[in-house]
């Protein structure tokens, strides 16, 4: 039986998913930190799967996190770099889903630097997809994995301040956040110079701020985007210092948020640009290191979760033959 | 190949329309040879002449063919996507009898021997009259001015860079002076490459959520606003293609109010559909200009029905299947435009927007009057193209069926009404819906 909960086959963003839906996702993943954190964390319960790592972008963190999530679980795992950085080459997309499809993997997790692209490719295949990353479009299990690092810090996500800062147009990191946070009932800030601020942003449902003082004022939580260094040669931010002075995180600027307030980043950092070091090693306030962790225990549980799902389907398809 | 020289025609018992003069009326027509010969109430007093092949098209309307300003048929040089045979079937099953081609083919149609090579086709296709505008600048590049007398005299009706602006001012300037010497307008795709660059839809909430870079309404904004500067500066005629937004139908209405010799068009895109028909990254509904919001559609079909926006066109748009079966930001712009203009035009006679009469002339009339052609009208010694069509048959859109090469429709599956059924051209029969597919 599918999961009564969570039915779907794949998960591609968290845009249109339920309170419900999000908190039990996040209930599933909660007890393999545990495990994790235990002498033996290994679990058999995909013994026999293949779970298929296909990346068109280049990626160490979360692919490693995938990997290692799924061979905690007993799962067979293949890694696939593919390039796609030209039109030519992504047209091999659909090509390159249906041959794996035959091979009868039975999770995809697919990053491609393209929005879009992995629900394209989703409807090719007959196995389960989590979407790794599409363009500037959305990343689910980074949302989730956030989400649980702060429940379990604060125990709760309702009616707190979160201030997400810096390259929002680009993030797709921050479109998740935007739709798991607030589903789940917390005050989402924005903070970024308007040239990096998607239009109409304000619709999705967030305040935005182009003053970064004024925008982390009591805030709980302050999470920290990744800035590509190509952005920032006049194209839309004049200079790395420039940005820094206005838009990093430092001790004087976080002063202003709650005292206790947690550092978020989903890495990888680029110190001296968005987040200064001595705030991101702060080891009281920042919980960087704790949400990489964290990403592997909700990768499991996601793993298992769609997996569990396509099973379930087969074993019907099996009864009714 | 020789074409039968057709004889003489009588057409009964029509609901005759005829945008130019006003005519709304049953009543017959008689064709003879290439031309009309006549029409009216009671033209035949029950009795068409013993030597005329009489066509019974009693509860069907009789219109003039349809003349579409702008397609792209990619002949020459990329006839996987649409050749001129291809095009001129999907043409005439839609009711087209008359279509001028943009020059962005390969080669580019700059020069005469290109564009007599595609007149030279599509006579001998003897289907949908061919047409085409010269290319403004070589090689459509935007920077010198291309041989605008010379393609004038190998029969360009317009210069036009196709589906780019040509963004620098300077050219843009001379090339509308240097028009007004040959006395042809100047179509101008309204879209600031610089703002648009990178874009793949319209932007706002949709394409933040969606996470796709935008194409800004200003971007056509801001080329229309120059561009009613530069032509009041040269006095040349100017006709702005595609019109999207709100802003875009309130700046010609103004130059229009102001005298300049400026019009412009629509495609049914613009005032059928908006930006929630690109979904979950349905590349079919990827256009360009890209389908903008509600509001501006609405303000579409005002222009329409105030007379602002002159024509509409299908900017038919034909892409192959490998160009659109890609990810939303790297697939190709454009949707198959040719076999849906009748139908999703009338929607605007069905939802009593704007009476039959109305709607037709914007297909026939005007443009042909735009582009100076002895087409679009139902009168004596005129050609006879003609279509006969049923405004209230039902069918639903099935990219698959079209005829064109090209399947990519951005109303797939759509319910329309308004079928051709049949279409002549020159006083030949050049389609009848009965052999048909599409009207099944």
């Amino acid at each position: 039986m599918r999961d009564p909960v969570f039915p779907h086959r794949h998960l591609l963003g968290i845009e249109g998913l339920s309170p419900l839906e999000i908190n039990h996702l996040l209930d599933l993943s909660d007890p393999y930190v545990e495990t994790n954190r235990g002498t033996d964390p290994a679990s058999k319960c995909l013994r026999g799967r293949t779970v298929v790592n296909l990346f068109f972008e280049n990626s160490t963190r979360t692919r490693t996190s995938f990997e290692l999530a799924a061979l905690r679980l007993g799962a067979n795992v293949i890694n696939m770099q593919v390039e796609a950085s030209s039109v030519s080459k992504g047209e091999t997309l659909i090509d390159t889903a249906v041959t794996l499809n035959a091979m009868h993997p039975d999770v995809l997790v697919v990053r491609h630097p393209q929005s879009g692209a992995v629900k394209l490719l989703s409807e090719k295949v007959n196995c389960a997809v989590i979407n790794g990353g599409d363009g500037s479009h959305e990343h689910p299990t980074q949302a989730l994995l956030d989400a649980l690092t702060i429940r379990r810090r604060r125990g709760k996500i309702e009616g707190l301040k979160i201030a997400i800062c810096g390259d929002v147009s680009h993030s797709r990191v921050a479109r998740s956040n935007f739709y798991l946070l607030l589903t789940l009932g917390a005050e989402v800030r924005v903070i970024a110079p308007h040239t990096l601020l998607p239009g109409q942003v304000e619709r999705l449902g967030v305040k935005t701020y182009t003053d970064m003082r004024e925008g982390l004022r009591d805030c709980d939580i302050v999470m920290m985007l990744r800035v590509q260094n190509e952005r920032m040669s006049g194209s839309y931010i004049p200079s790395v210092r420039e940005y820094f002075r206005f838009f990093g995180l430092d001790r004087e600027k976080l002063s202003l948020a709650k005292p206790d307030a947690l550092i978020m980043h989903p890495g990888p950092m680029n110190r001296g640009v968005e987040i200064d070091s001595d705030v991101a090693d702060d080891f009281e306030r920042s919980v960087i290191r704790e949400q990489v962790e964290l990403g592997v225990a909700v990768r499991m549980a996601m793993l298992e979760l769609l997996a569990n799902n396509l099973h379930a389907d087969a074993v019907v398809a099996d009864a009714a033959q | 190949m020789t074409v039968e020289q057709p004889g003489k025609v009588a057409y009964v018992g029509a609901r005759l329309l005829d945008p130019a003069s006003g005519l709304d009326a049953t009543g017959d027509l008689l064709t003879e040879g290439e031309k009309i010969a006549g029409l009216g109430p009671d033209l035949f007093n029950g009795s068409p002449p013993s030597d005329a092949v009489v066509v019974d098209a009693t509860g069907l309307c009789l219109a003039p063919g349809l003349v579409d300003m702008r397609v792209q048929l990619r002949e020459p040089g990329e006839e996987h996507k649409e050749s001129l045979r291809s095009g001129c079937e999907a043409a005439v099953s839609a009711g087209v009898t008359s279509m001028v081609c943009l020059p962005n083919t390969q080669p580019v149609l700059d020069d005469q021997a290109t564009l007599e090579f595609v007149a030279r086709r599509a006579r001998k296709l003897a289907l949908t009259k061919v047409y085409a505008y010269g290319a403004a600048t070589k090689g459509l590049s935007g920077k010198e001015i291309a041989e605008l007398g010379l393609l004038a005299e190998a029969g360009a009706l317009a210069f036009t860079d196709g589906t780019t602006a040509i963004a620098n001012s300077q050219v843009m300037r001379r090339v509308l002076s240097y028009a007004v010497t040959f006395g042809l307008m100047v179509v101008q795709h309204p879209e600031d490459p610089a703002l648009a660059s990178g874009g793949v839809m319209n932007g706002g909430e949709m394409a933040t959520r969606l996470g796709l870079s935008s194409i800004p309404r200003e971007a056509e904004i801001i080329i229309l606003e120059r561009d009613m500067r530069l032509v009041e500066m040269t006095g040349a005629r100017y006709h702005a293609a595609h019109v999207s937004t709100a802003d875009s139908v309130e700046i010609i209405a103004k130059a229009k109010a102001k005298g300049l010799q400026v019009t412009c068009d629509t495609a049914p895109f613009y005032f059928a559909l908006n930006e929630l028909s690109v979904g979950d990254y349905r590349t079919f509904a990827k256009l360009s200009p890209p389908l903008r919001g509600e509001h501006d559609r609405e303000a579409i079909v005002e222009g329409l029905k105030s007379g602002v926006i002159d024509a509409i066109a299908s900017d038919h748009a034909p892409q192959d299947e490998e160009s659109k079966r890609l990810p939303f930001a790297q697939a190709a712009f454009g949707g198959s435009g040719l076999e849906t203009l009748l139908a999703v035009s009338l929607d605007l006679f069905h939802n009593e927007e704007m009476g039959l009469l109305d709607v037709l002339a914007k297909l026939t009339s005007i443009p042909a009057q735009l582009l100076g052609l002895q087409a679009g009208t139902l009168s004596p010694d005129h050609p006879a193209d003609l279509i006969l069509f049923d405004p209230n048959s039902a069918w639903k859109v099935d990219g698959d069926k079209f005829l064109s090469k090209s399947k990519n429709t951005p109303f797939d599956g759509k319910p329309l009404q308004g079928q051709v059924l049949r279409t002549v051209v020159d006083g030949r029969t050049v389609f009848e819906a009965s052999n048909h597919a599409r009207a099944a």
